[in-house]
This record gives C-alpha cells, structure tokens and sequence, in this order.
C-alpha cells in the first residue's frame, strides 16, 4: 500500500477498496463481502444500518446541496438493501467563519428531503474546527431500517445468475458533470443538474411488486464501472453492457468528449442498477418508468455465463472492450 | 453531436469492416502515432473489428508518457518552493518521476498543484494571484504547443510577470525517423490528425519519400481509423507508399498557418530526451530568448537530482514493433505500473502496461 | 495525442469565443485562428479554437464506399 493518503483513496476506485480491506475491515474484522449498509439483528428484527461523510465543494450545486446529498445518499444505502428507511442522524463539522444563513439553509434542505424520503433526522452532533481546518463545511449522516422482508438479500449478489439482466434508471453522470461545472475551474458551464434524490419509495416499490430482484445497489463515486465491477467479483461472472442501450445526456456527453471523461466512471446520487430475472425485466421497466426517477430507465445489459469474468462493453462499433475497476479520480486530459 | 455521431455510425463502421477484410491480404502491422488514436482503438474496440491480419501498435505519441522523469522531477522541485503554483494539464498529474513520486504526491504533501483545461486559465491563475509565482506545466505535440505560445505571447505583451512556462513541448517527425531509422517490421503509420490540423500532411512526406512505408492521416473517430486503415491496406497491396489525408475535414497539406507562426516566434527547436527512446535531436521546442523572462527554467534556477534508471529498458524496440514486454529484464520487476521505466509502461493504453493489467492477472 | 473534438461557436467577444459541446459551454481562445464566426465548427484543444472545420457529416466517407460496394453488386 502507498505511504500516504491521496485524493485517489477516496475515490471510490480501486484504492478505496484496498484501503477499506486491508487496514479497516482487517483491523475491525468486518463480515465480507462489504455493502452499503450492514445487516444487524435486534430483538430478533433484522435491520440494515449504514453511515457516509459528505465533502462537496460547491457546497451548493445545481440540482442540490451537501445537505440533501447528506439525506438522500444514507437513505439511498439504507434503500438499495432492501430496508425501508426510518431514523437519520446528523452530525456537522463546521469552519469557524461559516455563515449561520448558509447553515439553516443547509438543514433546511435536509428537512425538505427528509419529509420527501419519509424518514426522521433523530440525534447528531456539532463541532466547530478554527479556519482552515477543515472546508467550510462537512456532514456525516448515519441511518437505520427495517428490511423490507425477513431473509431478502439484494446486496451480496449471491442469487445473480447467467442471464439476469441489469437496469438502470436513468441518465449517468449528471451529478460529477454539474458539480465540476459549478466549480468554475474548468472553465465550463453546462445546463446539467445533479440527479442528487433519494430512491426509497422507488426501491420498496420494486421489492414489494417483483420477486425476481437480485441485486441492487446505487451508483456513486465510481460510477456504473465501479459497481459493476464489484458485482461482478462478488457473483463470479463475467458482465456484458451494451453502449448504445447506455443513457447519458447530451450535455454530459459534450463536456466528457471534451474533457476526456468516460460516462462509465462519472459519480452519480440517484441512480441504481437493478439486477433483474430475465422474466421480470419489463415489470421493472415498467414501475421505473412510471416514476420521475425512473423515466429513462434502460436494460443495459446481461450476466455472461462465463465464471470470473470481467465487464465487457460492446461499443457503439460492436467493438469490445474491458470496462476496468476505476483506478482514481478521472482527471480532465488533453491526450 | 455534429461531426462525430455520423462518423459513429454503425453501418458505415460495418461496412468499412467488411471493405477491409476483402481487401486484406496477408499481415499487416501499422503503427498509431498518437496516443489520442491509441485511445480510440481502445474505446471502440477496434482491434475486435479487424481481421487476424492486422496488428495495430502503438507508437511514440502520448506527450507525458515520453516526456522524460527529470520533467517531472524539475516540476516537484519548484512545487516544492515558497509561494509558487504549479498550473498543468490532468495528464501530468500521475506521472512518476524518481522513485516514483509525481505531482499528485507533491500535492498530497502540501504543494499548490492545480489542474487546468487550458494554457489561458494558468494566465488567468496568474493574474489572480500577483504575489505568487504561477509556473505552467507546457507539454504536448504541435497541436498542443502553439496555445502555450499564444499564452506566452499575451503575458509577454500585458507584462504578466509573475506567468512562467517551463517547457517539455516536444514535435513529432523526429520520433517517428527514430523508430525507422534503426530498422521496423512497419507497413504504415496512421498520422496524428490533430497534430497534422496545425502543421499539414507535408511533414510526413520524408516518410514514404525516404523509408517506403505509408502514411495516412487519421482522425478520430472509429470510421476515420477504419478508413484510414483502409488506406494504408491499399497502399500496401499497390505497393505505393505515399501521404494521403483521411482527415480531410481539418487536415490541409499546408496546416494552420497561424498557429505555425505563433509557434515559431515562441519556440525554437532542441534536442530532447524521450522516455524510453532516448536523446532524440531536433525533436523538443524550447522557449527562445526574447521570452526569456517567462521561461521558469531561466528565472527560478533549481537543482535537479534525477535517479539513474536500473538496468536497459527496451521501450524502444517494443515501440519499434522487434520486441515484446516479456523480453525485458525489467518488465514487471523494477519497471510497472506504479514505478514505470519506460513510456510503454507509464502510458495506460502502452504497450508493457496493457500486458501487465491483463495478462498477468489472466496467469 | 491531442484530444480535440468539434464545438459551434455561439458567440464571440475579442478573441474569446463562447463554443458548445452538445449543450455544454466552453471556453475558446481564438488566437489561432482566422475568420471564426458564430455559427462555425471548429476543433477545440486545450482551451483554443485550432481549426476551422469543413464538411458535410461523413458524406465523403458513405459516397467512398458506395464506389468501393458497387462492383460488388454487378458481380452477384
């Protein structure tokens, strides 16, 4: 492992994942595989618990802000087990300095989404650090459900089978795209808001009316390619996604020809991939589509036969290639 | 999006496909100057699309992957100074340097190190911090190198003083007579476009005039490639070696004339040093001196201690297309992804890295 | 190298254009260019504007290889 931290750790690629196994899941002798959220037993009631930190600069971005990223992203972990979101808590680490508007503004967001999200903000925590300790503001929120049904499993991919096909609900990428042009120093400006939501009601929606569900799990920082690749190593087979069936916006397009990005890799807040049975796809389809989360909904792909297998994009051309785990943060190129 | 769906299109890709499996006759291996081509033939999956016959291979054409780790080293030192920002492209960012260590670790270590899109933002980065010194990051081939002079030009005229270039700006037809020079199995290149938009198909005329191997120049997008390797199919089975342009759309035989000119009055050339293939003479641009006071390497002068590479790295005879990684004593030993040797290595798309990533973990 | 794709100019104040790529607004620097008008295609690298670009969508290529498939059809 490197010396130091870098930026790289935290990119949800494939250093993140080193980091997590071999000096935190070690030391702390976690269950593996790791998931979004972990499932706890209490009082004989299964219930799925998770926390993540958010860091965002802009703090208020297009389409959202930290504190609705902070509400939708733990009720999104929470959703994508199968558990039905109930209790939140809250906790700010904030620059001395920060504006008091910014900051009610900041919970109020985190009201507005947790009214819409259907879930309670209970406990949390303050702690004010001297300027420059840390920037401007950082939220860590922790959440708690009820899975949805006793024994459902949609997180360890261990019922995925050859054949299963993956869905997504919508267009990739917009979150990195409109967060990066809000930050100005790339010289960029572009229409794209974030797609920063939460998708419980979407998730309960789909476990409670579909019983051939088999995996499900959000895409964020390292995007379509980084679950994928997960997925793939958790269930042992090889995955084949198409690149004509992938959903991307126009604008989102534009700024990663240009900027050397690949959708593939971009962090998204509200989006997940939904592994389905071949039989179930176009029920899946269905309620995605019926709902504003869901409207450009798309099958992408399928698990291959193969065992321990890669991801394997077939292109635009009919070309193929190997869709890698994400190795750092995407950085704009000009080669 | 104009200009590149049509070119994306599947029957046309199809049926560029099926004219050059006709057309195939035998083997044939084309060399990819431009690490932009690499990445398209990667993205697109062209290797899958072409007949068993064809070998494309990559060449010499990734700027940071052939720019030298004392480069990078120089680079560490000035980030390393008091009140200095170091401006430069995403690409150069993980580029190992001695014992491995890049700006991106210079930047974990405290270091103002920023990413720009362009040498008009590190301007601007200038401007906005008068009382630091902003030293812009300049690489990259003829395409590249006439917006750092541009840049240079405004700071030279506007006396933005506190702006500095240091330069690894490197062209392109030297390395390619390098390649050839020492002898290659080569039947053709497929030429950078871009660097072509701004110099003309001209500069590659030595090539089939000297050495009797083809030269297509391509641009990129997967029915450019296809047609360009077409081309040079064509060429090869007429036995007629010759420049032609593929690229039509923005590639002249006289090229941009103005960003030429612009170039020229910046830059002059030099020999430089090229990962992997060594000192190549007349193949680097240096800042002449009428813009000496904007040349970081004139007004901050630092020591630079670059580590001496273990053993003989035979990047050049892979690029050449006589080798492969596995013949290297250093391949996968002192020479790998996370501390390359040569460029082969360093470049992700190279031709030692993609062995490495995949045929290892394949056993 | 020299990742570089077509943009349309929407407007131009000095020598700055504003281009857009598929809705997305760069920035360009037209130093190293002649006669760029709003409305024109050109190939963006790097921050600046390097060439102008003239063409009709891949119709070289489709009349190319209608020349090269048609001996084919009278064949058969």
């Amino acid at each position: 492992m490197d010396r130091f931290v870098t930026l790289n750790h935290g990119s949800g690629g494939r250093q993140t994942n080193d980091l997590i196994r071999e000096l935190f899941a070690r030391n702390f002798a976690m269950d593996m595989p790791l998931t979004d959220s972990a499932i706890v037993t209490f009082g004989g009631k299964k219930v799925a618990f998770t926390t993540d930190s958010y860091v965002i600069d802009p703090i208020f971005f297009p389409g959202g802000d930290i504190g609705k990223l902070a509400v939708c992203g733990t009720v999104n972990d929470l959703a994508v087990s199968g558990a039905i979101p109930g209790y939140i808590s809250a906790s700010f680490i904030i620059e001395e300095g920060f504006p008091i508007d910014e900051l009610s503004r900041i919970a109020e967001s985190m009201a507005r989404e947790a009214v819409n999200a259907g879930v309670r903000i209970v406990t949390g925590d303050t702690k004010v650090v001297g300027k420059g300790k840390c920037d401007r503001i950082f939220i860590n929120t922790a959440g708690t459900g009820v899975l949805l049904r006793e024994g459902l499993d949609v997180s360890t991919a261990s019922a995925v089978k050859p054949g299963d096909r993956l869905i997504v609900n919508g267009s990739l990428g917009n979150h990195s795209i409109a967060v990066l042009g809000s930050r100005n120093n790339l010289s960029f400006t572009t229409p794209v808001l974030s797609d920063c939501a939460s998708l419980n009601h979407l998730t309960t929606k789909l476990l409670s009316e579909c019983n051939g569900i088999r995996f499900m799990r959000d895409l964020t920082r390292g995007g379509l390619a980084g679950v994928l690749n997960e997925l793939s190593s958790m269930c042992r087979r090889g995955i084949i996604i198409e690149e004509t069936t992938l959903p991307v916006d126009e604008p989102v397009r534009g700024a990663c020809e240009m900027l050397g990005f690949d959708p593939l890799y971009l962090a998204n807040e509200g989006k997940l991939i939904v592994v389905v049975e071949e039989n179930e796809v176009l029920k899946v389809l269905d309620i995605l589509r019926s709902d504003p989360l869901g409207r450009n909904a798309a099958v992408i792909g399928e698990i291959a036969a193969v065992e321990k297998g890669k991801v394997i994009l077939t292109t635009v051309t009919g070309g193929k290639r190997i869709v890698d785990m994400p190795e750092g943060v995407q950085l704009p190129r000009i080669c | 999006m104009k200009f590149i769906d049509g070119y994306r299109d599947r029957d046309l890709t199809d049926r560029l496909a099926r004219q050059i499996r006709k057309a195939a006759a035998g083997t044939y291996t084309f060399m990819e100057v431009c690490g932009g081509h690499t990445a398209a033939i990667r993205r697109f999956g062209i290797h899958s699309l072409l007949p068993e016959g064809i070998r494309l291979i990559s060449g010499p054409g990734c700027p940071v992957c052939v720019t030298g780790k004392g480069f990078v080293d120089r680079l560490s030192v000035y980030a390393g100074l008091k009140d200095v920002i170091i401006t430069l492209y995403g690409d150069l960012m993980r580029i190992p340097g001695s014992g491995g260590r890049s700006l991106e670790k210079a930047r974990a270590e405290g270091a103002d190190v920023r990413i720009v899109f362009s040498s008009l933002d590190a301007l601007s980065t200038a401007r906005n911090n008068p009382g630091k010194k902003v030293i812009f990051a300049g690489i990259g081939f003829e395409t590249t190198a006439p917006g750092t002079a541009a840049a240079l030009q405004i700071a030279y005229r506007e006396n933005i003083s506190n702006f500095m270039v240091i330069s690894a700006h490197k062209i392109m037809p030297p390395a390619m007579e390098a390649i050839l020079k020492e002898g290659t199995r080569l039947n053709g290149f497929i030429c950078p476009g871009h660097v072509a938009a701004i110099t003309g198909s001209g500069i590659f005329d030595f090539i089939p005039r000297n050495y009797g191997i083809g030269c297509v120049v391509s641009g990129f997008e997967p029915a450019d490639i296809l047609l360009s390797v077409l081309m040079l199919i064509s060429q090869v089975n007429a036995n007629q070696p010759s420049t032609e342009i593929q690229y039509n759309r923005v590639v002249t035989e006289k090229g941009n004339l103005v960003a030429k000119e612009v170039m020229n009055e910046v830059f002059e050339s030099c020999d430089t040093e090229w990962r992997g293939l060594g000192l190549i003479g007349g193949s680097g641009l240096i800042i002449r001196k009428k813009y000496e006071r904007h040349d970081a390497e004139s007004v901050i002068q630092v020591k630079v201690v670059e580590s001496p590479d273990d053993g003989h790295c035979i990047c050049g005879d892979i690029l050449r297309g006589l080798r492969e990684p596995s013949d290297c004593g250093l391949f996968g030993k002192a020479c790998n992804p996370g501390e390359p040797v040569g460029a082969c290595m360093v470049s992700e798309e190279g031709t030692c890295h993609t062995w490495h990533k995949y045929r290892l973990s394949d056993g | 190298m020299c990742l570089s794709i077509p943009v349309r100019i929407i407007e131009i104040e000095g020598d700055t254009a504003r281009v857009s790529a598929g809705g997305t607004v760069f920035t360009a620097g037209l130093q190293l260019v002649q006669d760029a008008k709003p409305g024109d295609y050109v190939l963006l690298h790097a921050g600046f504007a390097i060439q102008k670009i003239t063409d009709e969508e891949a119709s070289e290529i489709l009349s190319l290889l209608d020349e090269m498939e048609d001996p084919d059809k009278k064949q058969e």
